[in-house]
């Protein structure tokens, strides 16, 4: 190779070059469109079964749910949409009969390890937080992760309260998580003890979730209540 | 599977090259990204390493069939391009079967891309060898980086969570060796299989009396 540079360089010409990255740019462009082509329905299909598992484990007695943007104007069906910048993502959930069982939204928040994701069931009579599920977290195992298991800490959410003020502008009382034991308020959240970090996340998240979303969405709770 | 010239190596050579005298992980120590962050279970282990497989044998294919049409000057874009695609494929793949398997993954599925076994494969191997060999020995690299990946995997599983394929092997009483599931057990692990690998093949020339010989061909 040596040999060659220095006696006799031998070039390649531009075209080649451009005729090599250019082929393979097209097969490559084809394999990746078809097999896009070719996955998306079982894609979609997939993502689809993924959100109905969640949103059915937070509000028991669920069959349907539709997706919809709750912004300052008001709420608007999804259709396939991607999120506008000021509008908040939620799930309308309907049961059998079509009557809505209740609203289901995703909170996020900074845990120990990454963002802890959890889907928390909204019932719109009782005004308050019904049940969460977790969408995603790299946190602990043995620690972090005991908030899908620790049967205390769940009970939380049984009935947490996301009451509205007076104004309708911000919840009544902003939900906090407190420290192992120390609940005294329906809207607190009593942390599991050695999973402090963990516990935190999901509630500061799930009050900068119901913080953005209830104000914008609860005056509108009469345009869902049927199925549409 | 027939046996060639001698200079030549066989098929079959080709295919067992990877599984074991220059297997991926525990002789060559390559795509070390992938193999200390997955191995957390053996399932993520053996879906992370058929992933891989099949981008390395789909790749170094592609590249061996392209390899008189690719000028030396664009190669390497040549080969990540090919690369990128087969891991994109993968990607959509994966969506298709499992999101959960998906998200157990994460960013690795991607992260193949800039795994050194891929661009090693294709620019020290199947570059240089027909489309037959070049797809068998990026095939057996595949799967003895996915034994690899079991080894590590299995071990860390059965030690930090007490399961196998998420089957309990120990009972309720078993307490779960936490840290081999962390980062630095993936470390202890890998280190563990390393030694145990040096001193096997430092054992055998003793017992041989003949020294084996080093690896053939370059490190990739």
């Amino acid at each position: 190779m040596t040999d060659q540079q220095t006696t006799t360089p031998e070039f390649t010409s531009a075209f080649s070059m451009i005729r090599a990255l250019g082929l393979i740019a097209t097969i490559c462009g084809i394999i990746i469109v078809g097999v896009y082509q070719g996955t998306l329905a079982a894609v979609t299909a997939n993502k689809k079964l993924a959100l109905e598992r969640q949103v059915f484990k937070v509000l028991p007695g669920a069959k349907h749910v539709v997706e919809y943007f709750a912004a300052a104007g008001g709420i608007t069906p999804a259709e396939g949409r991607a999120t506008p910048p000021d509008a908040v993502k939620f799930y309308a959930v309907y049961g059998v009969d079509g009557k809505l069982v209740g609203i289901a939204a995703e909170a996020s928040s900074a845990g120990y390890a990454d963002q802890v994701r959890v889907l928390y069931g909204f019932d719109a009579a009782k005004q308050a937080i019904v049940g969460i599920g977790v969408v995603s977290m790299r946190e602990t195992p043995g620690i972090g992760d005991k908030i899908l298991t620790d049967e205390a800490f769940l009970k939380n959410f049984q009935a947490l309260d996301v009451r509205l003020g007076a104004d309708m502008q911000a919840l009544a009382n902003a939900v906090k998580t407190v420290k192992h034991g120390a609940k005294t308020h329906p809207w607190e959240i009593d942390a599991i003890s050695g999973a402090t970090v963990t516990s935190k996340a999901v509630g500061r998240g799930i009050n900068q979730s119901a913080q953005a979303l209830l104000p914008r969405l609860v005056p509108h709770l009469d345009q869902l209540r049927k199925q549409p | 599977m027939t046996t060639l010239d001698k200079k030549q190596p066989s098929n079959m050579d080709e295919l067992l090259d990877g599984l074991w005298k220059q297997n991926p992980i525990f002789v060559m120590v390559l795509g070390m990204c992938p193999t200390l962050a997955v191995t957390v279970s053996a399932v993520n282990s053996i879906s992370m390493g058929l992933a891989t497989t099949f981008v390395l044998a789909a790749s170094c294919l592609l590249v061996s069939m392209l390899r008189n049409a690719i000028p030396k000057e664009v190669r390497i874009a040549s080969y990540i391009v090919i690369i990128a695609t087969f891991v994109t494929v993968v990607d959509y793949a994966i969506q298709a079967i499992s999101l959960d398997l998906y998200e157990a993954l994460g960013a690795y599925i991607k992260l193949i891309v800039a795994n050194c076994i891929l661009l090693g494969r294709a620019e020290a191997h199947a570059a240089k060898t027909p489309p037959i060999p070049a797809t068998l020995n990026a095939f057996g690299m595949g799967i003895g980086f996915t034994i690899g990946l079991l080894a590590i995997g299995g071990v860390r599983e059965i030690l930090g969570a007490g399961k196998l394929f998420g089957i309990s092997l120990f009972g309720a009483h078993f307490q779960p060796w936490v840290v081999m599931v962390l980062p630095p057990g993936g470390f202890f692990v890998l280190a563990g299989w390393l030694i145990l690998f040096a001193w096997f093949k430092q054992r055998k020339p003793k017992q041989d009396a003949t020294p084996t010989p080093s690896a053939e061909g370059v490190k990739a």
